[in-house]
């Protein structure tokens, strides 16, 4: 048994599965560190990636190419965090409850929706996803899709992105003090409310990846947790982009595994799948100690109020 | 843009639900047409689905009673600002502990207590994890007791998979049914409403006697305003912390003891539609108040029993009902705020302030 494993971990398919599962993971993680970098907590992206999952699948169905899909899945997490972004930052709503209420809205629309244009169908109509990029000479790689190249290439985008730009700078600093920004000449506002909108599009992508890449249709329970995971790899990865990947990735590891011990176990499969949310809630205890939360996070600025 | 009143508008204050539920129902009305059902008719339909009959005033009382549990559950902990979405699992570990003390070989009469008692223990020892893993080591709620209503199911799917599957149940994962005994009576005749509703009514007057008239009550408040404040005056934040949580998932997992006792007899893996997250959206329709969640409750179980009875007469799916909700908790939200404070678009001259 001990030996099975180890065969495993030096198996080309299973770290396939590892960076495949880390994918959506990677793209929701950065979606909500950019969020939470500027200040606003946003638990709108379960939500966001159903409706992103949805409205990449729907484009690409109705003849849409791929990347029409992506865009649509963009766009449509664009604008859900508008409407986050206008609860929470223009009217300084709980952002734990609008982002909750979000969330709601966002997966019921798009299984309304689903159900609207499809109302009678016994399994679920299916798309040509992406391929794998197999002309590349890297190995793993050369068997994901290019979503997960774009994904990998976003990391360290965003990482100089918040420290190398005067923009990533005016961001971290309306997430750590937003009244020395103001001071500074900076519009809390407008930097919020844009990084809420960037980072909910990154969020719509991730959910597209899971229709577009992972799987060729849509499911109503598909996302089935992986945006609540993304909020807490952003905990794990002390909001760093380099971090959030390595979070992913041991999310990915523990996901892949756990999938292979089932086979033949003594445990039931439920403990196994148990395992990656058991994981992400050590890491967050692990590393809750010393985690240097944005100062400012999940606290609404209204100018002139203290 | 926003500019605190000077005071707190009473009149939007309590006009803030009408006009939340009236901005909801235009909103929706949109997604109806969208689904090519005339809105009046669809609309008719879904009120008279949800209150307009006996039968249907009886099927959303049943369906509110646990959404009155877990409404309770959520105003508490929200009101200490301890952000409980775990209710959804402690319902189901309450349900699975009440099946399994119902199994239990002790006097009749202790039974039915113990079985209570059981179920308010699981959901709050559940919820206990993540209140200490907050008061201790700052790890956020929210986060863990989202992440524990999947762990939670997945070992609820174990356990009717093995040790509580009921070998009578043609290889269905359920668990065996309570006995007789320990099922809750009807309340009303030739309907679903048993008395599980009694105790979700008297449990909402109590939250809200507690709140309003003793220590812990303002202690709870006290906190959850401003936690800083609270300890400066010597209030035991961490304890009143681990109160409210043991109080919360009590309330939630009893949820899970009532719905098996009162309507479904057993565990299933399905036996709650989200009704812990449902609890959620209605603590916070109710503006966190104990008695305003019992009618909460009852507007959201009437919509979703509509929207059952509605689709199934026109061509618009049941998840209007999801969507009604979720509106409504956002109108709702802002309309609130409204009360609070006023928009203005243009900013004052200078010279006025």
């Amino acid at each position: 048994m001990s030996a099975a494993w180890l065969d495993q971990l030096a198996s080309l398919p299973f770290w396939i599965a590892v960076l495949r599962i880390a994918t959506p993971l990677i793209l929701g993680t950065l979606g909500v560190l950019l969020c939470e970098r500027a200040g606003v907590l946003n638990l709108g992206i379960e939500g966001i990636m159903v409706a992103g999952a949805f409205a990449g699948w729907l484009v690409v169905y109705q003849g849409g190419g791929l990347w029409c899909g992506v865009l649509a899945a963009a766009l449509v997490g664009a604008l859900i965090g508008a409407l986050h972004a206008l609860f929470t930052v223009l009217l300084g709503l709980s952002q734990h409850v609008a982002g909750l209420g979000i969330t709601l809205l966002a997966t019921s629309l798009a299984s309304f929706a689903y159900r609207v244009s499809f109302p009678k169908v016994d399994s679920p109509p299916t798309i040509e996803p992406f391929a794998p990029m197999s002309a590349l000479p890297v190995p793993v790689l050369n068997a994901q899709t290019p979503l997960t190249l774009l994904a990998l290439v976003l990391v360290p985008l965003l990482a100089w992105l918040l420290y190398r730009t005067p923009l990533g700078l005016a961001l971290r600093m309306v997430g750590e003090n937003p009244a020395a920004a103001e001071g500074q000449g900076l519009s809390v506002a407008r930097l919020r409310s844009g990084a809420v909108i960037a980072g909910s599009a990154l969020m719509g992508v991730a959910g597209a990846f899971l229709t577009l890449s992972a799987f060729n249709a849509f499911y109503f329970n598909m996302v089935n947790g992986r945006g609540w995971v993304c909020v807490a790899l952003v905990v794990f990865a002390s909001w760093r982009p380099g971090k959030a990947l390595l979070g992913a990735l041991l999310f990915g590891f523990f996901d892949a595994l756990q999938l292979r011990l089932q086979e033949g176990a003594l445990v039931p499969y439920q403990f196994y799948l148990m395992l990656p949310y058991l994981m992400a809630i050590v890491a967050l205890v692990v590393v809750a100690r010393r985690a240097a939360y944005p100062q400012a996070l999940m606290k609404p600025y209204r100018k002139g109020e203290r | 843009m926003l500019e605190r009143r000077s005071e707190v508008s009473r009149v939007l204050l309590v006009a803030a639900p009408f006009i939340a539920v009236a901005f909801t129902l235009l909103a929706s009305s949109l997604l109806v047409a969208w689904a090519g059902a005339p809105v009046g008719r669809a609309y008719a339909l879904l009120l008279e689905g949800g209150f307009g009959s006996r039968f249907a005033l009886t099927e959303t009382l049943t369906r509110a009673t646990p959404l009155m549990l877990t409404g309770l559950a959520a105003a508490v902990a929200f009101r200490a600002r301890l952000f409980n979405i775990g209710a959804e699992g402690q319902l189901y570990l309450g349900a699975l502990a009440a099946v399994a003390v119902g199994g239990f070989d002790i006097a009749p009469w202790l039974l039915m207590p113990a079985m209570l008692v059981a179920a308010m223990l699981a959901g709050a020892l559940l919820l206990l994890g993540p209140a200490l893993l907050k008061s201790r080591f700052g790890v956020d709620e929210v986060v863990t007791t989202l992440l524990a209503n999947f762990i939670v199911l997945l070992f609820v799917s174990a356990m009717l998979d093995g040790p509580m599957k009921d070998p009578a149940a043609m290889g269905w994962p359920q668990t065996v049914a309570l006995p007789d005994g320990l099922q809750f009576g009807k309340l009303i005749e030739r309907s679903r409403v048993h008395t599980g509703l009694l105790l979700a009514l008297a449990l909402a007057l109590g939250l809200w006697a507690l709140l309003r008239f003793t220590t812990l009550g303002f202690e709870i408040r006290a906190v959850g305003a401003n936690p800083r404040a609270a300890a400066f005056a010597g209030m035991p934040v961490t304890a009143t912390m681990v109160k409210v949580a043991l109080l919360s998932g009590a309330l939630a997992g009893l949820a899970g003891a009532v719905e098996v006792a009162g309507r479904t007899g057993y565990v299933t893996l399905d036996m709650s539609p989200g009704y812990g997250y449902g609890g959620i959206v209605i603590a916070m329709l109710a503006g966190l108040n104990p008695l305003a969640v019992v009618a909460a409750s009852v507007f959201v179980a009437g919509i979703q029993v509509g929207a059952d009875s509605m689709s199934r007469a026109v061509t618009v799916p049941t998840y209007i009902a999801d969507v009604i909700v979720a509106v409504a908790l956002l109108s709702m939200l802002v309309a609130t705020l409204l009360a609070q404070y006023r928009l203005r678009f243009a900013p004052r001259p200078r010279s006025e302030r």
